[in-house]
């Protein structure tokens, strides 16, 4: 039977501290083991030279097929501007009750905005990102509850407003699912 | 909780499809998808959606034309037109065909969540506002209509049968039974109910006045008509115009109706342009309009033109077990009216109104239980509170007519012919007391 567990890969590089601490705040919110590891891909296939930014659609499917296998949920993590054909931008995207997601903290950084840096709000938004994207991989649809980080967010500001935890309506569905 | 609102995705590429068939469902939407117009009208045919969500250009029908088609089946359908090659020519006219609103591809995220978004609470809102509507409406007019006696059921059944048809109706009952009540519920039940109900107490008004009334006048036509005024006809158009008191109305006037009925066309008084009105009538009385074709006071012709359906609303003195439920209605409308606690009543004063004939009918009623909140305890009605006693125990008159001609008669002198204030004091309006001082044919004395 197959081990229920998270597995988030970072494609790129990303601080090992944020990865832990990403790792440790899913873990709590999903209750299930959660690891981290690197992933290598080509991403030049994926590159859109007309918008300068990488497809979400064709790499969520690369995931899904080469990297889902054997795990439970999961994320892929990316520091690349990504986009949807319909879109002129996502943060990430997720399987609606599927296996696997991906999430990049390109557009969560304060300098894509003409913003000083500011180190401990990407983290914050990146962990936001990354719950959220793995709630829709459970089920999840975007949630009314203000605080909820099911909260559908289409501006970083949107992403501030929200907490990085899930509302109790939320997680409860995900006990029932699971169940 | 609202429903979920559908969204049908009309797009030939299925990269679009499916990038905005996961945003939609991530959103709690209900969503299909189309690859083309025909497959999404087929689609149409047989489901209902909120939305359509509809590229311009596709091979086979391009999305303006299926745009067109859609809004022929269904006039308040919201498409949204999507393009990737953005002209200001197209968006007008995609506008102009009636699509809800025009994007152009890609969308920023926050604009397509925002676009949807108002759309959906322009459906759920606009659904809304219709149910609250039928509510207001049923409940603003039917409340008032209470009765399980079989004889006010049968009132009931008949509204409901004859306010789907466009039909002429006479209401025909005492005074004070409520028949402009039934007018009412028979608008409010009727497709009509969204357009004006206009109302003339044509007992009110002499000759000249109801014509200019009924027909309205020209800037000029006589002493005073400083302004054109429309008339209750015009006022009508597409709705109910409730004639009371039909059967006062003179030989030159049943004339002008009956030709106002049979061409729903009319001349304003002092005017020349003929004006047309789409109107339903509904007439009430209090007297026998066959008998009075019999003598010859009412036209035949326009008796047959107005007499399609007749509803006879019986008097309380035959339905006496309407009472106690009648009781109840008015101490709820008037404690709420008065903002006072509910009172009830003992059981010696329903017994008391249970016995009485109610010459006034249910108007009597109201009035009786209005002043015995008024004047009561607070908490209880009992027999003291209600008028009813002293008329019918300290008289010396034998029948009922001539009771009220007498009483009638004394307010009258009391309040020196000043019909308003003693209408006010008879607690009846000013209509039903002309009509009596004519029934009794009254005459202030000299």
């Amino acid at each position: 039977m197959k081990q229920k567990s998270i597995v988030l890969i970072s494609f790129g590089y990303f601080e090992k501290e944020l990865l832990e601490q990403v790792a440790r705040d899913v873990e709590k919110e999903f209750l299930l083991p959660t690891l981290t590891r690197e992933g290598h891909i080509d991403l030049s296939d994926f590159y859109d030279a007309a918008r300068r930014q990488y497809n979400g659609n064709l790499l969520l499917k690369l995931i899904d097929t080469q990297f889902g296998a054997g795990t439970h949920k999961t994320l892929a993590l990316f520091n690349i501007d990504l986009f949807i054909p319909i879109l002129t931008y996502i943060f990430g995207q997720a399987y609606l009750n599927g296996q696997t997601g991906i999430a990049s903290a390109f557009r969560l950084r304060n300098e894509h905005y003409g913003l000083k840096p500011n180190e401990s709000l990407l983290k914050e938004r990146f962990r936001k990102e990354v719950i959220h994207e793995l709630g829709h991989a459970f089920g999840l649809i975007h949630c009314h509850n203000t605080q909820c980080v099911m909260r559908s967010s289409t501006y970083v500001e949107d992403i501030d407003q929200k907490s990085h935890r899930l509302c109790e309506n939320c997680r409860n569905q995900i006990t029932n699912s699971t169940k | 909780m609202a429903r979920k609102v559908s969204i049908l995705i009309v797009d030939d590429e299925d990269s679009v499809r499916d990038s905005l068939y996961n945003w939609f469902i991530e959103d709690g939407y209900r969503v299909e998808c189309a690859e083309d117009a025909k497959k999404a009208l087929s689609i149409l045919e047989t489901e209902e959606f909120d939305i359509v969500l509809a590229d311009i250009k596709m091979p086979g029908m391009d999305g303006l034309e299926m745009l067109k088609r859609i809004k022929a089946i269904r006039k308040d359908s919201i498409v949204i037109i999507m393009t990737a090659f953005a002209t200001v020519n197209t968006a007008v006219q995609a506008l102009k065909d009636g699509a809800y609103d025009y994007v152009t591809k890609p969308f920023d995220p926050d604009d397509l969540s925002h676009l949807i978004r108002n759309a959906s609470k322009q459906i759920l809102l606009s659904e809304e506002n219709e149910k609250l509507k039928e509510k207001v409406v049923s409940l603003e007019n039917m409340e008032d209509l209470i009765g399980q006696s079989e004889a006010m059921q049968q009132v009931l059944r008949e509204i409901e049968s004859v306010s789907q048809s466009n039909a002429s109706v006479i209401i025909t009952g005492e005074s004070g039974t409520g028949k402009e009540l039934v007018a009412r519920a028979i608008h409010a039940n009727s497709p009509r109910r969204f357009f004006p109900m206009v109302c003339v107490h044509c007992g009110a008004l002499s000759e000249s006045l109801l014509e200019s009334e009924l027909f309205g006048h020209e800037k000029g036509a006589f002493t005073g008509a400083v302004y054109n005024r429309k008339g209750r006809f015009e006022m009508a158009d597409s709705g109910t115009i409730f004639l009371d008191e039909i059967a006062t109305i003179s030989s030159k006037m049943q004339v002008e109706l009956l030709r106002v009925l049979e061409t729903r066309s009319f001349v304003r008084v002092g005017g020349h342009k003929e004006i047309s009105s789409d109107f339903r009538v509904i007439c009430a009385t209090n007297r026998n309009l066959r008998q009075m074709v019999d003598s010859g006071e009412f036209r035949e012709d326009l008796y047959y033109r107005l007499n399609v359906v007749n509803i006879t609303v019986p008097p309380l003195r035959e339905r006496t077990d309407d009472i106690p439920l009648l009781v109840n209605h008015f101490i709820k409308k008037f404690c709420v009216a008065m903002n006072k606690p509910l009172v009830t009543i003992d059981n010696a004063a329903l017994k008391v109104l249970e016995e009485y004939s109610f010459p006034g009918n249910i108007r009597e009623l109201e009035n009786m239980i209005e002043r015995a909140i008024v004047v009561g305890n607070g908490k209880k009605i009992s027999v003291k509170d209600l008028p009813v006693t002293e008329g019918v125990a300290g008289n010396t008159f034998e029948s009922l007519t001539d009771l009220e001609k007498n009483h009638i008669t004394q307010i009258l002198n009391k309040y020196s012919w000043n019909i308003s204030a003693a209408a006010k004091a008879l607690q009846v309006d000013r209509v039903t007391l002309y009509n009596k001082i004519k029934k009794y044919d009254l005459k202030p004395a000299k």
